[in-house]
Formats: C-alpha cells, sequence, structure tokens
C-alpha cells in the first residue's frame, strides 16, 4: 500500500465572471507521496496555481469548487477531506500554514511592506500554538537562521523592502516552515528570481526537505528545475492531468504526445540541428482535448489518451482507474 | 558663475537631506507659514478702501462729517499711512510676539476675541474629524468586502447623497426637523440653561451631547468621500499578493482585514487628514452661521466685510497655523505607520 499525504480525485474548479465561465480544473486525479517531492509542470493557465489554491481552501468568489475530493492524511491513521470542510470550519485555519503551507512566486510582493520580517515570520507560529509573542520571534528568528539568513538578530527587525529578492524568497520559506508543516506547496519559487539565486533557493528546499522529511509539492513550468529538484511528476494541460509518472520515466520516456511535445521544446534537449518543435508539431492529430480517463501502464505511471493510442502500451491488468 | 551662485542653496539643501524626516518636516512648516502670512495679508489689503474708510463712511450715514484732519490722525494711528511692505512687517512682528493687534470693529484687543472661538471651532473640527473616520471606516471595509452586495449598494448611494448635500442646506434640513418634531432648538453648542451658565461638568456634558450635530454636519461630506475612496483603496489591496500570504499563513479573516489591506489602504487618508482640515474649517464656517455657533465663522466673515484687518488677518494666520499643524502631524503619523517613507 502507498502511504500518499495528499490524493486528489476528480477536483473540479470554475470561475465565473463577467465575460463567462471559466472551467479551470476539469477533473484532476494526483497523489502526493509522502515525505516525497512530486513536481507539476503545465504551461500558463493549465490550472496548476488553481490546484495548489484549492487543497490550502484559498479559492475565493468568483471561484468556486465544483466536484471532487482532496483527502489529506496528516499522518497514515487519520484523514479528511479538505473540499468536504465547511467555510469557516475552524480546520481549515488550522490547515493553512500549520499543516500544510505555500511559497509563491513573488517574493518581492508577497511580503507586508509595513511589518517587520520578525513579525511577519512570528505570526504563522501565533496563528497555530499558544505560545507567548517573545517564544514566537525566538523561533522565528532560529528558523531564518536555518534557511540562511544572516546576522539575524539585526535583520529580524527589519522590513522587507530591506532585503533582496532571493532574501525575501528565504524569508517567506521561513514563514512556510516554522510551524513544520506535513506539506509544503511551492507555487513557482525560483520564476522571478535571477539564475544564481534560483540554484540557491532550489537546493536550499531540497536541503530543508531532506533534513524535516515533510512532502513537497513544486510546481514549476521549468522542466529543468523538474529534474533536479523532484522524485514525482505530474503533467497538467488545460486543467487536466495527462501523464504521471517518477521524473525519471517521464523525463526519459514520456508516453503521452504532450509531454513529449513538452521535452522537445526544450533548447537543449532537442537535437542542436534542428528547430525546435512546437506542441503541435509533436503532438499531430492526436486529441489532447478530451477528457480520457488516466489508465495506469504496468510500470506504474498513468497517462490520460484515447484507447486505441493506449493499445501499443502495456496496461496494468489489476489497476484501479482513478 | 551661476555655480557659484547656487553654493550656498546646495549646501542648505544638503543639509536639510541629511536630517532626519521629522526636523527636515518641522523646518518644512516655517517657509510655508511666511507664504501664507504674505497672501493673508494681500487679502486682507485687497479690496478697496481700508478700516479708516468703511468707518467713515458710517460716520457719513449718521451724517457726521469728519475733518481731513481727523482722518490723517487715524490713518497714523493705525499706520495706515506707511507703505505696504512696512505695514506687512508691523502686523507679523507683532504677531510672531503673540500681539495680534487691536480690533477696530469690537474696539478690543484681538487676543481678547480670538482665541474661545478659535477653541470651538477646533473642538468642532476634531468632532467632525472623528464622526468622519467612525463612520467611513467601517461601511467603507463593509462595502469593500462585501463588494456589490445589496449592503454596498445602499452604503453607496447614501454616500452620494450625502456627498452631493451642501453643508449649510443640510444644517437647516437638521434645525428644521428637529424643532419640528422633536420639538427641540439644536442651534448653538448649548442647551438655554447652560449657556450663560459657568463651567460644570453638566455643562459639558451638555456640550458634548450636543456636539454631534454640528460635527456630523460638517463631516458630512468629507465622510462620503472618505468611504468611497476607502472602498477603493481596499479593493486595490484586498488579493494582492502579501495578503494572499498571510491568508495562506492561517491568520482569520477579520484580523487579516486590519492587519494587512487597511493598513496600507489608509495610508493615504492619514496624509490627506491634514488636507481635509482646511475644507471642514470652511466648511464649519458657514454651517456656524446657519447654526448660531459660538465659533470662529461669524465673526470671521463680520470682520471680512468690515476690513477689520488686524481681526481678519489673525484669524486666517491662526487657522492657516491650525492646518499646517495638522498637516504636520498626520504626516509624523504616516511615517510612524508607513516605515517606507520613514526609511525614504
Ligand atoms: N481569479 C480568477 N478569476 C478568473 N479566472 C481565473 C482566476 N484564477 C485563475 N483563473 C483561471 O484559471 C485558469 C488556470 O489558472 P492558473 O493560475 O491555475 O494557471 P497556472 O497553471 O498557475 O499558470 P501560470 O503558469 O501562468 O501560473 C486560467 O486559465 C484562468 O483563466
Ligand atoms: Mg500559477
Amino acid at each position: 500500500m502507498t502511504d500518499n499525504v495528499l490524493e486528489i480525485r476528480d477536483l473540479g474548479v470554475e470561475f465565473k465572471t463577467d465575460t463567462g465561465t471559466t472551467n479551470a480544473l476539469r477533473g484532476v486525479n494526483f497523489d502526493v507521496p509522502r515525505g516525497k517531492v512530486t513536481a507539476i509542470v503545465g504551461e500558463s493557465g493549465s490550472g496548476k496555481s488553481v490546484t495548489a489554491n484549492c487543497i490550502m481552501r484559498l479559492i475565493q468568489r468568483p471561484g468556486r469548487i465544483t466536484s471532487g475530493s482532496i483527502l489529506f492524511n496528516p499522518t497514515s491513521t487519520e484523514s479528511f477531506d479538505i473540499v468536504a470542510l465547511p467555510d469557516k470550519d475552524s480546520l481549515i485555519y488550522e490547515l493553512r500554514g500549520g499543516l500544510i503551507s505555500m511559497v509563491f512566486q513573488e517574493p518581492m510582493t508577497a511580503l507586508s511592506p509595513v511589518h517587520k520580517v520578525g513579525d511577519q515570520v512570528s505570526e504563522a507560529i501565533l496563528c497555530h500554538r499558544n505560545v507567548s509573542k517573545a517564544e514566537a520571534w525566538e523561533e522565528a528568528a532560529e528558523m531564518l537562521n536555518h534557511v540562511g539568513i544572516e546576522d539575524v538578530s539585526r535583520r529580524i527587525n527589519m522590513y522587507p523592502f530591506e532585503f533582496s529578492g532571493g532574501m525575501r524568497q528565504r524569508v517567506v520559506i521561513a514563514t512556510a516552515l516554522v510551524c513544520h508543516p506535513e506539506v509544503l506547496i511551492c507555487d513557482e519559487p525560483t520564476t522571478a528570481l535571477d539564475v544564481t539565486i534560483q540554484a540557491e533557493i532550489l537546493t536550499l528546499i531540497k536541503r530543508l526537505q531532506t533534513e524535516l522529511n515533510n512532502s513537497i509539492l513544486f510546481i514549476t513550468h521549468d522542466i529543468g528545475v523538474v529534474a533536479q529538484i523532484s522524485d514525482y511528476v505530474v503533467v497538467m494541460y488545460q486543467g487536466r492531468v495527462l501523464e504521471i509518472g517518477s521524473t525519471h520515466q517521464v523525463l526519459k520516456d514520456p508516453k503521452h504526445p504532450y509531454t513529449q511535445g513538452l521535452l522537445a521544446a526544450i533548447p537543449g534537449i532537442a537535437p542542436p540541428d534542428q528547430r525546435l518543435s512546437t506542441i503541435s508539431d509533436v503532438v499531430g492529430d492526436i486529441d489532447i482535448t478530451t477528457a480520457y480517463p488516466l489508465t495506469t501502464l504496468s510500470d506504474g505511471r498513468k497517462v490520460s489518451l484515447p484507447q486505441e493510442a493506449l493499445r501499443k502500451f502495456s496496461i496494468r491488468r489489476t489497476s484501479e482507474t482513478l | 558663475m551661476l555655480r557659484s551662485i547656487l553654493k550656498p542653496f546646495q549646501v542648505v539643501s544638503a543639509r536639510v537631506r541629511s536630517m532626519n524626516y521629522v526636523t527636515r518636516r518641522i523646518l518644512g512648516m516655517f517657509p510655508t507659514l511666511f507664504f501664507i502670512s504674505i497672501i493673508v495679508f494681500v487679502i486682507i489689503d485687497l479690496p478697496p478702501g481700508d478700516i479708516v474708510t468703511s468707518r467713515l463712511d458710517r460716520m457719513e450715514a449718521q451724517g457726521v462729517e469728519a475733518s481731513p484732519e481727523y482722518v490723517r490722525n487715524l490713518r497714523a494711528r493705525y499706520d495706515l499711512d506707511k507703505p505696504l511692505y512696512l505695514q506687512y512687517l508691523f502686523w507679523i512682528g507683532k504677531f510672531v510676539t503673540g500681539d495680534l493687534g487691536y480690533s477696530f470693529f469690537y474696539s478690543k484687543p484681538v487676543n481678547e476675541l480670538v482665541w474661545e472661538r478659535l477653541g470651538y471651532t477646533l473642538l468642532i473640527t476634531v468632532a467632525a474629524l472623528f464622526f468622519t473616520w467612525i463612520v467611513a471606516l467601517p461601511f467603507g471595509i463593509y462595502s469593500a468586502v462585501k463588494q456589490y452586495s445589496i449592503g454596498d449598494y445602499f452604503i453607496t448611494v447614501v454616500a452620494l447623497v450625502g456627498l452631493a448635500t451642501p453643508n449649510f442646506l443640510l444644517a437647516l434640513l437638521v434645525m428644521y426637523f428637529s424643532s419640528e418634531y422633536f420639538g427641540v432648538s439644536i442651534g448653538g453648542l448649548f442647551s438655554v440653561e447652560y449657556r450663560d451658565e459657568v463651567w460644570s461638568l453638566d455643562k459639558v456634558m451638555d456640550m458634548l451631547f450636543r456636539l454631534w450635530i454640528p460635527a456630523s454636519v460638517v463631516g458630512m461630506g468629507g465622510t462620503a468621500v472618505t468611504m468611497r475612496l476607502l472602498r477603493a483603496n481596499l479593493l486595490d489591496e484586498l488579493n494582492k499578493p502579501y495578503v494572499v500570504t498571510a491568508r495562506a499563513k492561517g491568520v482569520k479573516p477579520l484580523k487579516l482585514i486590519l492587519k494587512y489591506p487597511l493598513r496600507i489602504a489608509i495610508n493615504p487618508f492619514i496624509s490627506t487628514v491634514g488636507l481635509l482640515l482646511p475644507t471642514l474649517i470652511s466648511g464649519e464656517a458657514i454651517v456656524s452661521v446657519v447654526l448660531n455657533l459660538p465659533t470662529t465663522g461669524r465673526m470671521l466673515l463680520d470682520a471680512l466685510l468690515a476690513q477689520d484687518m488686524y481681526l481678519a488677518g489673525s484669524f486666517l494666520m491662526l487657522l492657516a497655523i491650525l492646518t499646517v499643524v495638522g498637516m504636520l502631524i498626520s504626516d509624523l503619523i504616516l511615517a510612524w505607520s508607513d516605515p517606507r517613507i520613514r526609511y525614504e
């Protein structure tokens, strides 16, 4: 039996706006295994952030979760459905920042400009545990030190605008981890940073994951980052999951034409003398917009393809279809 | 050449820049007040004629003929025969030492006339400011958080009506309804039984109880504007990433709004509290005439009409000082509330 910290089934989200209804998610299925790094890749607008926001119950008007469930197993014995929690349930507040926390894309704007760094980090502790403010600041300082901020006793009293982008992202990471959550969701945490800082932050996240042994859901559209950090990959497209597998499986031998297209479009992986392919070059006339169910192949990965395309693969007989 | 002329200025401005914000801001008041004093002086001197001509007019109306000798003496007594810049220097020189001059109209030193009235004006203005915030804050927040709800529409309509109603009309309406339907006269700051009493706790309570009527009438327009702007500012902030971050930390809704977006949305207002003051003070002047309040409004108006220059000038100058100090206070509060200004 596999030990999953999150099991997302048939998750649907719609946004009702003046211009019409957008189905941001149309039946998303995947698992986040405990103690591992799972990456979600997909182009812009494929629903990666919306998925993350569902897990945190951060979807707000005009958005609405229309279907599905997110089974959360904080330990291997207890579990509950995040989607089923009523809006004002205190468990939601316990969840946010306590059991599951999130690192955002824009470190420049993700912190309040008028509150001290120490205030913002320690607030996460004060929201979840009954400790004094002084104790919370103490722990915040420890965590800031842990994420590689030097001279913490001085910097904890500074404001975010006195920090560089990389340092701010470290502050955001410290805020996210200070309550030792089971799951850390990183929504493109390095996209807004320059390359050397990106590498530092990735190394930091990876290091902290091995130290704290939590589970990470890592959202990115950078395949290079996926190769570096994740154990599993979920490929999303237009609010659906097209392929799930171990990082090795998906990057070395993608089965879904869309994933193949995604990889072929990366400079450096495609043969040097060839024009970079566009996704439609590779996908050809295979239908990637219809919602086919995910089918488990014999090597454990899952793909969403029509019956005739599945014929060339060996399908796991005993599999449960998601 | 040009550079050597500018040099002393550059040295001064470099010094000023290196000072801390508070000192800089306080020193900045003085040039402002200097320019205001010139403007005030020009304004009170602008209308044709002066106190002497208006006194002669009155004498003539009573059929008294004034000799040229008398006129010349009168002019000399009030320095009106001196060149304009000397008149200004005499006036401002005495003003800064606390001698506000003499009111021709009331035949009393200005010092005996202005302070009590100025005190009431300040009281009503501050009360109007409190009224503005006590009303605008909760309704503005509600309007933003529940955008497009029935409550939001209702608040919007009421605010627009409040904005479109002139102060004096509102004052008249309030007076009419209170005397017509409740049989109480709300003119004045005191009930009849306390009007001529000496100060006592009861009198203070009576005044505070009556204060909210002129305060709300004066503060009405500003309240509507503040409410609408607060709603707009808050809507801009509500979905900013730093708010989402705080939400993702598990901060509860009410605390979330008060601590994060409101804190930012309110900053522009802190700095405009100072800007609201002149509007409130001039609004108060009109309302005080209608509601018969013992404030500056009526007397300032009379002084301007009678060309009672020391009285009018002192009032205008003192109101200007109040405003400038009000702005200073609001700027200092803003700097305290927003570290980005302090560190700039
Ligand atoms: N607040 C919103 N209002 C309306 N539509 C929204 C909103 N948030 C998301 N959507 C819709 O949901 C879809 C998925 O958005 P999402 O932010 O999850 O994409 P993403 O995969 O995270 O893309 P990116 O890589 O650009 O971050 C988008 O097509 C968008 O139209
Ligand atoms: Mg996104």
